[in-house]
């Protein structure tokens, strides 16, 4: 059974070489080869997963070890697979959505002449995706970490004659380079205290290593996530890279690479668990993101960035239970799963209303769309429903266990924890019925004369009502008899937490904020016609449309003091390393002008320095004599 | 008769020689004022060589003839290119390599 893992990493990376290297001939089959691939890939992790769970929990995780990759001395990198109960949620999270979005993307790019390569990119993704959750060891890892971003890269910036998008490319890769720093360092701090960077024996000497070490290793672990899942500080870029196709924001975005610093801290658990700083840290910056993601996408007026925010947020909710330790793991996955699911739905839906309305972004321009796309309005609606955590679907299941987590951090701590994650639930339900209501409800706001809206094809609306039943059924599923806590626990172990509050009062409060922030929500835009354009609304409104200022902060702070620090060395490179450099060079040809007088090329003048020269040598000569 | 005679002349001859390396411009004059110089030289090595009573000054007075002989040789050759290039035979014309 081992021998397949690598068969998932293979097949779409075979699909990425072909597509991207085929050329021309491939032009009209290209979209099948990459989307049969995909489903090929899934296909895989499905028989993988069924031959897991017939094995007793304790022998399920699987080990491929491919070749030794760079063997010098002391340093072992091994090309080495690793498939346990946490990469096989993340393989079949990644197959399943990825072919459901590869298929939605066959409709959605159908008239774009580069169609080709987009699969190849796509391909290009699961094969990054698939090799970073896949691999046994920290610099695999890593191999796996650049590839997301690469692909990430080259995928934002897809429609590269748009300078936005080529502007929003670059600045999510610079952005994550940040966070790449971090990993590195922390894998380099990880030779130099373990002597080697594979999952098991690293996590395995936590227990007598010193705290210190393991603080700094969780700290630039920390890093990393936030670069990859566009955590504060380093959450600029999610909202820029909308800028991509949508079916990408949906797939990378959304469901898959933005997760990555999730699995990341869920994979070193063992790190964060012996060291509470670093732990500590983690909690912060969930908590901060869940409330920063809300409140930007409360004030967004683009679909797309609105669902941006609300991915942030929610991957803070999922930083934040990751940050809680043994008691959160699993609840942090399980929400990355149902958020899978139910965040690509609603990027696909968002996809759909643009592919219905000319490529219309502004949610100001929609309304009363149910009407014209019933199947796009009803599996959004059902996302909807599932992101704020409406009772009996999957983000309801999910996200309460992670409230009650956060409460169960005990002391002061969990009450500020708790009350943050419950506040972030209220903001969700507002943000969320805002767009619901501005988007399909209310009198239309766009011209019957230039806009026909209709309803996708096909191809893209089946992963929507795939996406759609996941998003309603999955949250219970994994419920049922802790099912999934259970699955996960050989892998991230599990505590139960003990909550000042009792369930029931979790519940209650979760399901009174969520009808408080929807009710709210209504009374602004239900309940009243909206505006074709934005009032100017308050101070926090117009701060939120900026991003709560983050890229103004990131001027000031970071461009203007590169600029000064760059403009001050270039100063000091001018007088300082340029003036030693052209005053030598000065002297010395001022010196030689001087010397170049000796040189007359009269043959006279030659001859009375020799003269002269002579006649100082004997009178030496004899003087030295005399003495 | 004293032999410091003879270095008196060689001295003379030297000096005669030198200065006229040094003033005239002519160079066939120039090069036989330096063949002044070299035979005030080997008339001062015959005389030394006599004052000490060995033959080591006449050897060298020897070489100093052939060595001569060769440059000028060479020299006479090069005089004559350097005249028929510059239709001049002044030392000081020719002072740069190229015409």
């Amino acid at each position: 059974m081992e021998n397949l893992i690598a068969l998932l990493v293979a097949a779409p990376l075979v699909g990425a070489a072909l597509l991207l290297c085929g050329g021309k001939r491939l032009d009209r089959a290209g979209h099948w080869i990459g989307t049969l691939l995909a489903v090929a890939s899934f296909a895989v992790a499905a028989v993988l997963f069924a031959d897991m769970l017939g094995k007793s929990a304790g022998d399920r995780a699987l080990h491929q070890h491919l070749f030794s990759w760079i063997p010098v001395g002391g340093f072992r990198a091994d090309l080495a697979f690793q498939l346990d109960q946490l990469s096989m949620t993340f393989v079949l999270l990644i197959t399943g959505v990825g072919s459901l979005i590869h298929i939605y993307s066959i409709g959605y790019m159908e008239h774009d002449e580069r169609r080709r390569r987009f699969f190849g990119y796509l391909n290009l993704f699961l094969a990054a995706m698939l090799l970073l959750v896949l691999a046994d060891n920290y610099l695999l890892l890593y191999v796996g970490w650049e590839g997301v971003g690469l692909a990430s890269y080259l995928l934002i910036g897809f429609w590269q004659h748009k300078p936005s998008a080529a502007t929003a490319a670059k600045k999510a890769f610079l952005v994550n380079r940040v966070g790449d720093v971090g990993l590195s360092i922390a894998i380099m701090l990880m030779f130099t205290t373990f002597g080697t960077f594979a999952f098991g024996p690293v996590l395995a000497a936590t227990g007598d290593t010193g705290e210190g070490k393991l603080t700094a290793i969780g700290l630039m672990l920390l890093l990393a996530a936030c670069g990859k899942s566009a955590q504060v500080p380093l959450q600029s870029w999610l909202g820029d890279a909308m800028e991509g196709p949508t079916p990408v924001s949906a797939l990378i975005h959304a469901a898959t690479m933005v997760t990555a610093g999730v699995y990341l801290i869920t994979r070193s658990g063992a790190i964060f668990n012996a060291a509470p700083d670093a732990q500590m840290a983690v909690v912060v910056v969930g908590a901060v993101t869940l409330l920063f993601g809300a409140i930007v996408g409360c004030a967004k007026d683009d679909i797309k960035k609105a669902l941006a925010g609300s991915t942030m947020s929610q991957i803070g909710y999922m930083i934040l239970a990751a940050g809680l330790g043994p008691i959160g793991y699993a609840f942090a996955i399980m929400h990355l799963v149902t958020h899978g699911f139910f965040k690509a739905g609603l990027f696909l839906g968002a996809g759909s209303v643009m592919h219905g309305m000319n490529d219309e972004v502004d949610m100001r321009r929609y309304g009363g769309l149910r009407r014209y796309m019933p199947v796009t309005f009803i599996t959004f609606g059902l996302g909807y429903l599932a992101i704020i955590g409406f009772p009996g679907l999957s983000g309801f299941f999910s996200k309460d266990k992670i409230i009650e987590a956060a409460f169960a951090k005990g002391g002061t701590e969990g009450w500020i924890l708790g009350g943050a994650a419950l506040l972030g639930a209220a903001i969700t339900a507002f943000y969320m019925t805002r767009v619901m209501l501005m988007t399909f409800f209310g009198e239309k706001r766009w011209d019957p004369q230039e806009v026909h809206p209709h309803e996708s094809p096909k191809t893209m609306t089946i992963p929507m009502i795939v996406l759609a039943v996941g998003s309603v059924f999955a949250g219970g599923l994994f419920s049922i008899n802790d099912a999934f806590v259970s699955w996960l626990e050989p892998v991230t172990s599990f505590e139960h937490g003990h909550s000042p509050l009792s369930a029931t009062a979790t519940t209650t409060a979760t399901i009174v904020v969520l009808l408080v922030g929807a009710g709210l929500a209504w009374l602004m835009y239900g309940r009243k016609p909206v505006p074709a354009v934005a009032p100017r609304g308050s101070l926090l409104t117009r701060a939120a449309r900026r991003d709560l200022l983050q890229d103004d902060f990131n001027h000031v702070v970071l461009v203007r003091g590169g600029e000064h620090l760059t403009r001050t060395l270039v100063y000091l490179d001018h007088s300082l390393v340029d003036g030693a450099v052209n005053g030598t060079a000065a002297t010395m040809g001022g010196l030689s002008g001087r010397l170049r007088q000796l040189q007359s090329g009269f043959v006279r003048s030659y001859a009375v320095q020799m003269l002269g020269g002579a006649a100082v040598l004997v009178a030496a000569t004899l003087l030295m004599r005399g003495v | 008769m004293n032999p410091v005679y003879y270095l008196y002349l060689a001295a003379l001859l030297f000096t005669i020689g030198a200065a006229g390396v040094l003033i005239r411009r002519n160079a066939i004059v120039v090069f036989m004022c330096i063949e002044l110089m070299l035979n005030a030289c080997n008339l001062a090595f015959v005389t030394f060589s006599r004052m000490h009573g060995n033959l080591d000054g006449q050897i060298i007075a020897f070489f100093t003839m052939v060595v001569a002989a060769a440059e000028v040789v060479v020299g006479l050759a090069i005089i004559v290119t350097i005249f028929r290039t510059r239709h001049t035979a002044s030392v000081d014309d020719a002072s740069l390599m190229k015409l």
